[in-house]
């Protein structure tokens, strides 16, 4: 599905390298996660997969399913069917939720080639899929994330991934500032949508999310690189251990 | 005391080429003493204080070449306004329905003009006047009255306009549409809101390749007044109105208007608040793309008590186009309690455009709560990414946030129906 080989990356703005060779081959239907200190580089390789401007991709090479996806433009990649689910959703005044929804549901038909999809089946979707995240009318209404609480601005991620039905799913952090119940609320909507055709690369720091999400394989990684890969169990060792010993095997 | 040389000469040109006046004893009257106003004043030049954001001259000397109007005037249609038609400056009788409405008295400025002793006369030229040569109250002279010359000139030298009564409840909104074929035209409206009366004015299409298009509204006691303005993407008009008004004790006027494009394009507002406890808002939303300039200039003076004035005003500019506003909240030592609120924001979606803006409060009274603030913004670059991650194409993404700049100034439209209407034509506008 998703395969990255040799990705380095630096910021445009200063000379400063931040990705030093990161090699990933993420599978059909698997879930991968990315565990790592702060700072290691995790939201700057969702960042860069998606086509965020800023970075500069010296070296290396990233596709999905064999296409290319560095020089596509970031609506383009998302056509192609990838997803980022931010660390830090951004508040858009002004621009209804549900118009926000709609439009980028019909402009990826839309480059598909695939038929709009009328106001009424939009709107009857929309709120199934709401009603299961407990995303209430008023937070369809209401401008994109304006407002919301941390929690709600993360199951919103959800909503937007579950209409969307990429078949490329990161995950920055969603579970962070998500209570007990929400937590279970957005794995449930993760894992529904689990299926052999569809990837999800799931970044976290803590062995809960992936108590409910499990994983296939876990990586670890660290100052821009991958510096370990295993089963579940290297969660549940980096949860009672940290880092330390894993950074120390490396040096 | 004498004018400079250039104004004077300019002025003096522009007299000996105005129309001789109307013939009725009162509108004749009130054209010759425009025209001392007038030639007191002097023409607008770009040296003056008031012209410093936009140059006159395309006013004040020959007018461009036009491409005729296309767009149709149809944006109000759902709001089955009574609709009255103006083509190059003159009522258009073929175009526009019977001048019938309950609670409404409408008449033509040139059928007034010849009626003896008409209630009009009341009106007609005299917020202009005020306006233009009042001194402060309260015996001192606070605060110079800015020259509004081509007021003046359009009350010297309207050839037509609506003369409207309202003296209740008017069952539906009146429409004025305009249409040009190229050339000037010079209109005058006025709009007497009798007491516990209300209407909605909705003004549509382009008056002439240069157009002059003035309103004095008189707004009684509890009267209410609304207005929307749509100010179509003709690239080649001159556009210049001059909207005054005067508001009685809680009495409401509130303006909104959408400009696209248009060479150049000035809308003044003149309110003086006289009546305690009115409110006055006033509001609009431009998109200038390319070779434009858009010059919002308005003037509200609290003269009563616990008033409320409101000013919101947004434009978004890209491909060197102008945006201009100069907005002044005047307050007379005794409107104490004068709550006055002023916004103009720019969204630039490039380098090369810019925003001029001028804010203003002069405030001589003590117990009052005036704000008012002024940016100039690019766009959001994570709110842009975050829509492209999602897959909405980077135009229409711009257009998105676009839409969310612009909809603070929409929000001040009262009728949902009406703001719905306008709020689909922006999205037209927009995305042609
Ligand atoms: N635009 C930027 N300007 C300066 N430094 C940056 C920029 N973007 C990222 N960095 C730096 O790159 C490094 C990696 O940041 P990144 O956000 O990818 O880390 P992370 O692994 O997601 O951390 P966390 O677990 O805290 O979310 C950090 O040292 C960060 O400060
Ligand atoms: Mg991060």
């Amino acid at each position: 599905m998703l395969s990255i080989k040799n990705l380095h990356v630096s910021l445009e703005e200063e000379d400063k390298q931040i990705l030093k060779g990161v090699n990933l081959e993420l599978e059909a239907g698997k879930v991968h996660a990315i565990m790592g200190p702060n700072g290691s580089g995790k939201s700057t390789l969702s960042y860069v997969l998606s086509g965020r401007d800023g970075y500069e991709v010296t070296e290396g090479e990233a596709s999905l399913d064999g296409e290319d996806i560095l020089e596509m433009e970031p609506e383009e990649r998302a056509a192609a069917g990838l997803f980022l689910a931010f660390q830090y959703p951004v508040e858009i005044p002004g621009v209804g939720n549900m118009t926000f929804l709609r439009t980028a549901v019909n402009a990826q038909r839309k480059a598909r080639g695939e038929e709009e999809l009328s106001a009424g089946d939009f709107l009857k979707v929309v709120r199934a899929k709401a009603k299961d995240l407990k995303i209430d009318a008023d937070m369809l209404k209401r401008p994109v994330n304006v407002g919301f609480s941390g929690g709600e601005k993360k199951r919103n991620e959800i909503l937007q991934m579950a209409m969307l039905e990429p078949k490329m799913c990161i995950l920055d952090e969603t579970d962070s500032g998500l209570d007990v119940d929400a937590m279970k609320l957005v794995s449930q909507g993760v894992n529904a949508l689990r299926d052999e055709n569809r990837t999800f690369l799931v970044i976290t720091h803590y062995q809960r999310l992936l108590d409910h999400i499990k994983p296939d394989v876990v990586h670890i990684m660290a100052d821009g690189k991958i510096i370990k890969s295993g089963g579940p169990e290297l969660a549940l060792e980096v949860e009672n251990n940290g880092y330390a010993d894993l950074l120390a095997e490396m040096a | 005391m004498a004018l400079p040389k250039a104004k004077q000469d300019l002025t003096e040109a522009t007299l000996s080429a105005l129309p001789a006046p109307f013939d009725g004893a009162w509108a004749k009257a009130a054209q010759d003493e425009a025209r001392v106003r007038l030639a007191a004043l002097g023409m607008p030049v770009r040296r003056d204080e008031y012209w410093k954001f936009t140059n006159p001259a395309a006013y004040t000397t020959e007018a461009a070449e036009f491409a005729t109007s296309t767009d149709t005037l149809d944006v109000f249609d759902a709001a089955k306004p009574l609709t009255i038609t103006f083509v190059d400056g003159v009522l258009d009788a073929d175009a526009s329905d019977d001048m019938m409405l309950e609670g409404v008295t409408i008449e033509t400025l040139v059928d007034a003009a010849d009626v003896d002793l008409h209630w009009a006369k009341g009106l007609y030229g005299v917020l202009e006047n005020a306006a233009n040569t009042a001194p402060a109250k309260d015996g001192a002279a606070l605060y110079r009255s800015v020259p509004r010359p081509l007021a003046a000139l359009n009350t010297a030298a309207a050839r037509d306009g609506l003369v409207i009564r309202v003296s209740g409840a008017a069952s539906r909104p009146i429409r004025i549409s305009y249409r040009s074929n190229g050339g000037d035209a010079m209109i005058h409206h006025v709009i007497k809101v009798d007491e516990g009366a209300s209407l909605t004015l909705l003004e549509e299409g382009t008056a002439g390749a240069r157009s002059n298009v003035m309103l004095e509204v008189d707004i009684a006691d509890k009267a209410a007044f609304h207005h929307l303005r749509m100010q179509e993407p003709v690239a080649d008009r001159h556009t210049l109105t001059n909207t005054f008004a005067r508001l009685g004790n809680e009495s409401t006027f509130k303006s909104f208007g959408l400009t696209a494009q248009g060479v150049l394009t000035r809308n003044e507002t003149i309110m003086e608040l006289t009546g305690d406890d009115a409110v006055a808002h006033v509001a609009g939303a431009c998109l200038g793309d390319g070779n434009v300039h858009h010059d919002d200039t308005v003037y509200i003076t609290h003269d009563a008590v616990n008033c409320e004035s409101r000013q919101v005003f947004k434009k978004v500019l890209r491909n060197g186009a102008v945006g201009v506003f100069q907005g002044k909240i005047l307050v007379q030592p005794h409107a104490q309690k004068t709550d006055g609120y002023q916004i103009s924001q720019s969204l630039l979606l490039d380098d090369d455009s810019q925003f001029l803006a001028k804010p203003e409060l002069e405030i001589y009274a003590d117990d009052v709560a005036c704000s008012h603030g002024s940016t100039s913004g690019a766009i959001d670059e994570a709110a842009l990414f975050y829509l492209r991650s999602r897959g909405v194409p980077h135009a229409e993404a711009i257009n998105l946030l676009t839409l969310s700049f612009l909809a603070e100034a929409l929000e001040e439209i009262d009728d949902e129906a009406l703001a719905e209407m306008v709020q689909t034509r922006l999205e037209q506008w927009l995305r042609a």
